[in-house]
């Protein structure tokens, strides 16, 4: 089986989690597999396990039960610190808060990432301004601006690293249609032409329709 | 009279013997010159302190008549209380009491004085008695300036005397009680006074009759007695009549005194002889005082009643007590003073 | 509804118990320091006036004779027989066990009813003062300092610590004084008396000495300690601030859902004010107790400074009135109501669809910390103008003031300024972030901070003020205690042969004889010195004229005290009129440290040729190698002298700097609960903000940061914050001691002391503070390594 996972940039296999105190599990064998430059859109109710899903595969929440491989690492028997290394060098998320860092400004939230991964170039990131169209916005901080700025923001963030695999929980959750739509072809794009595998949680239909793939999530289940 | 020795022994104890009354004073005569039957008085001397003796005083009251018409009185004395036997006079201790009877009112003054230093004292010739400013001075005792003053009032007299110094009981030997305590005492109750008083109001020029009582002493009182109601009466037909009636704490009284004719001829009397009855109560300070009364002397067909001028005529010194002129009406006629010690506040036990 | 509302309002601090135990905890902290210091201030004061009705006749005036001589007995005699109604005193000392006591001599015959001494008499005590060997009346205390005077030991409750009240004779006979030491007069005067000038020409009249006497000596130890005591007040303020400030924040919710519902904002606002009203007085009452514990294990020392420098007694015990527990309560609700006062504004003005979303308290704007910058400049001109303008203790004190508070307004604006000049030189995206970061969270932390602050550089100034007192202070006394051995006659006879007997065997011997006068107007000691080149060896003059010591040899000239020098702003050159009608020319200032005084020294034949009043009784000896002991026995065999009677010169330095110590103690143990306090409010600061930083640090974490490696920042940061701050505390302590130094005892006590800088103190301060900040950044990082992913994971997927 690891053989035949080996060309898989994420493998989940019988992810099964339980929080405490709730009759079934939130979680319940989930099995599938992303390759390097696929777009997956993951759907379901509002409490069907999306986000639950992406934290366990970003490594923020261990499984109970089951394996999740990124580029044949599995998450699931590293420590805390090298689940972090992961997330530092092969992981972009995206969340629906932004999450920006108020102190820094949209230049350094946008390299931060990077930077932390050792991987930060200047030309590069010059580039990434002008496609998210941040090249004006550089030098101000986070609260200057509009929620679709700042998601783009939290966008470049997530993918001026060069991760492997970029994850978004529902990153048009807080914005209008048009503005979600406008983020929701940046990130395609930016997979696409990065080569990065793309897991993005959403109940918007319209923007599942622009993913390779669709995988419905119900009680924890894969349908 | 023991009156003054009373308030002013006390003055020097603890409270503690107040509340005991006087037992014990006459054990504590140990040490001090006891007073002799055999003992005659040599004037000017005499008038001098005698200081081997406990307690001592120069005692003078006077009626007044104002030249605005009204009556005054006026009160001087100065005690000498020795603190210990030998007569040092380190260990003496001088008090001068001072009052004045007017019409509106009694007021007082006292001062203390540590013997040895010259505050106070008294020498016989010329003779001098003085406690701070107040003063009673002259050539000899029959010729005196006397003074005094409070805070807002003064007096200054000239006392002449035109009779003799008169001794009491048995040739000046003064017995106080059937248990035998004594004093030596004499007195001159034949001063013409004239001067003037100075009171808030201004000057009065006043004139009139004073007395002097002069007592030593070492036992004043027996355990038994409570206190005293003393007159000093000048009888308008020119006798004069000291008497004093020590109350006993069983309600019984010994009364003395002394009949004396108009050349100073003294005649003791008996006790029991005189009689003091009580017709009117007054209260003062608290107190019930009487203020009134019926005095009889059937040997010298004397019946008279015995009146205060004011009714309070309170001394308000460390030991209060109660002293101030008196009107006498009935057999005879006259005026004089009226001393009464020992009556306690009627919260307390008699 | 009231009843519905409050149990919604209180079970906020159900669910938050800490922050509750941080509001109380700073308020009774507050509240404790502030009424401790109020507590010892009082018994203090109270004993003053006690010491100074009794000494002094309280509200009655007496008449003296010139330089303090004794009245003859004549004299009294004579104003008592002109019809003034005055009373002798002789007030004297005598041993006691544990130094000496101060004996007053009545005459109980004529003491003045309206006399404070009268009052403490009653009738049952005249028979045994006046006794043969009569009766001493003390309070039990000090009565029980007199076992040499057995059974004549009276205990009386009421009467003033450290005093003996007796009758005059014995007054005279265990002082020896002849005489009087002056004359009450009594305040009812009969009606006719000869004018005083010609009863007594002699006298003059003295008004009444009052508490303030003592109270102005005094007054600059307790406005030390008043001063601490705010400060700590202050510090704990910082700290209810924050704490109610927070609560507020995190209630913004419920708040706005009661206002929906209904509830008007007066209501809510009333409802607000009573809850913080219960808490105060909890907190008030706890503060309180807190308070009572603090006076009562620092009075004792504060007794013996007093007792030491100022010969005022203080009893070492409290008692305390009702006033003092209530003043204590009101001071924890006005505390609570300064403190609370901006949130409940707040409140008031909220708009009931105001966003739930928390505007995170801490953060103000940039335009709060410049607006404070602002306020720091206001301060520091107000003590530059105190500094210029005002003189006086109290100009002193402002200047103090507001060079602190200045210097804490300023704090968050330097740090500010500090931390992003770091952040500018940051190599990687962590350390761009950690500063940022820092610099974000300063707000909330800035009142922690300025606390601290405050508390650093009170240290530092004060730390710094006693070292330099102390290393000039014992300088000093090696300088000025020339001799070896100090020894006193009982009388002047006996100091005539003692000094020829010493002459034989010693290498020098230096008497040591002084009268007092009245020098411009204040009385002052004048004191004899002998020709003797020691002197011009060792006495440390602060100015002179050239020649000095062989003027003084050739007895032309005068040296004056720094204190005096001062106070009249006299300096070498000038002419001194000196009491008798004598003029001389100041020669020389020297400083003369720990004298309430005045004091001048004139050439020894100067002085008795002068004042032959002054007792010859006191020499110093300079004794050569070694053979002061040999001395000491020698003078008990031939005078039979006491032993307290000789005092060699380490017994009186140890002595000397004993009183030193203790009078700084209570300087030291103030020192150190302000700093606590401060600590406190680190601790509460950081753990109010950790529960604020979750959302701020999440993200952090999702990017690939262990919550351990996040927490070693926390904890660095608290460390960084609080090395700053320290370090910048250090120049204002210095400018603190300084001040302490060169204006505020020159205004107290009359001398300039010269400043040391003491970098080890600062280096133990500066770990203590780290230490400090460590331990109260230690808790919230172990608790952000431990927090569970789903707590941080909780900021991602709720809205908050």
């Amino acid at each position: 089986m690891q053989a035949n996972l080996r060309h898989m940039l994420l493998a989940v296999r019988d992810l099964v989690k339980r929080f405490p105190g709730a009759e079934r599990p939130v979680l319940d064998g989930i099995s599938l597999d992303v390759e390097g430059g696929e777009i997956v859109a993951l759907t379901g109710e509002s409490g069907s396990g999306k986000s639950t899903l992406l934290h366990v595969v970003a490594g923020l929440e261990p499984a109970d039960i089951g394996h999740v491989l990124i580029d044949g690492q599995d998450l699931t028997e590293m420590d805390d610190r090298g689940r972090a290394a992961l997330r530092r060098s092969d992981i972009g998320i995206v969340f629906q808060q932004f999450n920006l860092i108020p102190s820094l400004s949209v230049a350094r939230n946008l390299a931060f990432q990077a930077r932390l991964a050792g991987r930060a170039e200047e030309a590069q990131l010059d580039a990434l301004a002008l496609r998210l169209g941040l090249t004006d916005h550089l030098a101000k901080y986070p609260e200057e601006l509009s929620g679709g700025q700042q998601q783009r923001v939290a966008i470049g963030r997530a993918v001026a690293g060069g991760p492997r695999l970029l994850m978004a929980d529902e990153p048009t959750g807080n914005l209008d249609e048009a503005t979600g739509d406008t983020v929701m072809d940046l990130l395609v794009s930016l997979a696409r032409t990065e080569g990065t595998a793309l897991l993005v949680a959403t109940h918007s239909q319209r923007l599942a329709a622009r993913a390779d793939r669709r995988l419905h999530l119900s009680r924890g289940r894969l349908a | 009279m023991n009156a003054r020795a009373f308030a002013f022994v006390l003055s020097l104890l603890p409270l503690a013997g107040f509340a005991q009354g006087f037992a014990g004073l006459g054990s504590d005569a140990d040490g001090y010159a006891l007073p002799d039957p055999a003992t005659r008085f040599v004037f000017p001397e005499d008038h001098g302190p005698h200081p081997d003796f406990r307690i001592e005083w120069w005692y003078v009251t006077a009626t007044l008549d104002g030249a605005d018409g009204e009556t005054y009185g006026v009160q001087w004395t100065l005690f000498r209380n020795a603190l210990a036997p030998g007569g040092d006079p380190d260990r003496q201790v001088w008090m001068g009491h001072a009052a004045l009877s007017t019409p509106d009112g009694h007021v007082s003054a006292e001062r203390l004085a540590r013997g040895g230093i010259g505050q106070a004292g008294v020498e016989a010739e010329p003779f001098e008695a003085w406690i701070d400013e107040w003063r009673m001075a002259g050539p000899t005792l029959s010729e005196v300036t006397l003074t005094a003053q409070g805070a807002d009032w003064a007096y200054d007299l000239g006392l002449d005397a035109d009779g003799p110094f008169v001794p009491q009981g048995v040739e000046g030997f003064s017995v106080k009680s059937e248990a035998g305590q004594a004093s030596h005492y004499y007195l001159q109750p034949f001063y013409d006074v004239t001067g003037t008083i100075t009171l808030p109001s201004g000057p009065v020029e006043v004139s009139g009759e004073a007395w002097l009582d002069r007592e030593w002493s070492s036992q004043p009182l027996t355990g038994s007695q409570t206190g005293w109601d003393w007159i000093s009466l000048h009888l308008d037909d020119g006798h004069r009549l000291m008497g004093y009636r020590l109350r006993e704490a069983d309600g019984g009284a010994y009364t003395v005194g002394t009949w004396i004719a108009p050349d100073g001829t003294p005649d003791p009397l008996e006790p029991g002889e005189l009689t003091m009855t009580p017709l009117r109560i007054a209260e003062v300070e608290g107190r019930e005082v009487p203020v009134d009364w019926q005095i009889t002397l059937p040997e010298r067909d004397l019946d008279i009643r015995v009146e205060a001028l004011r009714d309070d005529s309170w001394m308000r010194t460390r030991i209060p007590y109660w002293e101030g002129p008196v009107a006498v009406t009935g057999t005879h006629e006259g005026r004089g003073y009226l001393e009464m010690s020992g009556y306690a506040p009627p919260r307390q036990d008699d | 509804m009231i009843r519905t509302v409050l149990s919604a309002l209180l079970s906020h601090w159900r669910r938050r118990p800490f922050q509750l135990v941080t509001l109380i905890l700073g308020l009774a902290l507050a509240t404790a320091l502030w009424s401790g210091v109020q507590a010892i201030n009082a018994e203090a004061r109270k004993s003053y006036a006690a010491a100074a009705d009794v000494l002094g006749g309280g509200g009655v005036s007496a008449l003296t004779a010139p330089a303090a001589a004794p009245i003859p007995v004549e004299t009294y005699v004579a104003l008592r027989r002109a019809g003034w109604l005055v009373s002798p005193v002789i007030d004297g000392w005598i041993e006691g066990d544990r130094g000496r006591v101060r004996l007053l001599g009545v005459d109980p015959f004529t003491l003045p009813e309206a006399s404070p001494a009268a009052g403490s008499l009653d009738t049952d005590d005249l028979a045994g003062l006046v006794a043969a060997g009569g009766d001493m009346l003390a309070d039990p205390v000090t009565a029980g300092r007199l076992s040499a005077f057995g059974d004549r030991v009276v205990p009386r409750e009421g009467l003033a610590s450290g005093l003996v009240l007796t009758d005059l004779t014995v007054a005279a006979e265990l002082t020896g004084q002849q005489g009087y030491s002056r004359l009450l007069i009594d305040p009812v005067q009969p009606l006719r008396q000869a004018p005083l000038d010609e009863a007594a020409p002699d006298l003059a009249l003295s008004e009444p000495q009052t508490a303030d006497d003592l109270g102005r000596l005094t007054d600059s130890f307790h406005l030390n300690l008043t001063a601490f005591g705010l400060l700590s007040f202050a510090v704990g303020l910082f700290i209810v601030n924050g704490a109610v400030g927070l609560a507020f924040e995190q209630r913004r919710s419920v708040f706005r859902t009661l206002r929906a519902l209904g509830v008007p904002a007066g209501t809510l606002v009333g409802l607000l004010t009573i809850e913080l009203l219960i808490f105060a007085v909890i907190a008030g009452a706890i503060g309180i107790l807190l308070g009572y514990i603090i006076a009562a294990s620092l009075l004792p020392d504060v007794a013996a400074t007093l007792r030491g420098l100022y010969d005022a007694s203080v009893e070492g015990t409290l008692t305390l009135s009702p006033a003092w527990w209530l003043s204590g309560l009101v001071i924890a609700c006005l505390g609570t109501a300064l403190a609370a006062a901006g949130g409940l504004l707040r409140v008031a003005r909220m708009p009931p669809l105001a966003p739930a979303r928390p505007r995170a308290w801490a953060m103000v704007s940039g335009r709060a910390i410049r607006s404070q910058l602002l306020l720091a400049g206001l301060c520091l001109a107000l003590a530059c103008l105190a500094l210029v303008a005002g003189g006086g203790l109290a100009g002193g004190f402002v200047l103090l003031g507001g060079v602190l508070l200045a210097a804490a307004l300023a704090l968050p604006a330097v740090l500010s300024g500090l931390v992003a000049l770091a952040g500018r030189s940051a190599r990687t995206a962590l350390s761009e972030w950690f500063w940022a970061d820092t610099r974000q969270q300063l707000p909330g932390l800035s009142l922690a901070l300025m606390a601290l602050m405050l508390a650093l550089s009170a240290n530092i100034g004060v730390g710094t003020m006693v070292s330099s007192f102390r290393q000039t202070f014992t300088g000093w006394l090696d300088q000025r205690l020339v001799s070896d051995l100090y020894v006193s006659a009982r009388d002047d006879a006996e100091g005539g042969r003692l000094r020829t007997f010493l002459e034989a065997r010693a290498e020098g011997v230096l008497p040591i004889w002084n009268t007092e006068g009245d020098i411009l107007g204040a009385p002052t000691e004048i004191y004899g010195m002998a020709d003797h080149p020691i002197y011009a060896r060792t006495w440390p003059l602060l100015a002179s004229l050239p020649e000095t010591w062989a003027r003084m040899g050739r007895g032309g000239g005068v040296l004056v005290n720094e204190q005096l020098a001062r106070r009249e702003d006299l300096s070498p050159g000038d002419l001194l009129d000196l009491p008798g009608g004598f003029r001389d020319e100041i020669l020389g200032v020297y400083s003369d440290y720990g004298n309430p005084l005045g004091q001048v020294v004139i050439p020894l034949q100067v002085l008795t040729d002068r004042y032959p009043e002054a007792e010859r009784t006191d020499f110093g000896v300079l004794v050569g190698d070694g053979g002061t002991d040999d001395l000491r026995r020698a003078l008990e065999g031939e005078f039979g002298l006491p032993a307290d009677a000789m005092t060699d010169q380490a017994a009186l330095k140890a002595f000397s700097l004993s009183i030193f110590e203790r009078t700084f103690a209570v300087t030291g143990a103030l020192n150190v609960l302000t700093l606590g306090v401060a600590g406190v409010a680190i601790l509460t600061s950081l753990l109010t903000l950790a529960s604020m930083r979750l959302p701020q640090l999440a993200p952090l974490w999702a990017l690939g940061l262990t919550r351990g490696r996040l927490a070693r920042i926390e904890f660095l940061r608290a460390l960084v914050l609080a090395a700053l701050t320290f370090v910048l505390s250090v120049p204002v302590g210095l400018g603190l001691a300084w001040i302490l130094l060169a204006v505020i005892n020159v205004e107290a006590f009359g001398w300039r002391l010269p400043m040391f800088v003491y970098p080890l103190q600062w280096l133990w301060l500066g770990l203590l503070s780290l230490a400090a900040a460590a331990l109260a950044g230690l808790w919230p990082a172990v608790q952000l390594a431990r927090r569970p992913p789903a707590d941080l994971i909780r900021v991602f997927t709720h809205e908050r």
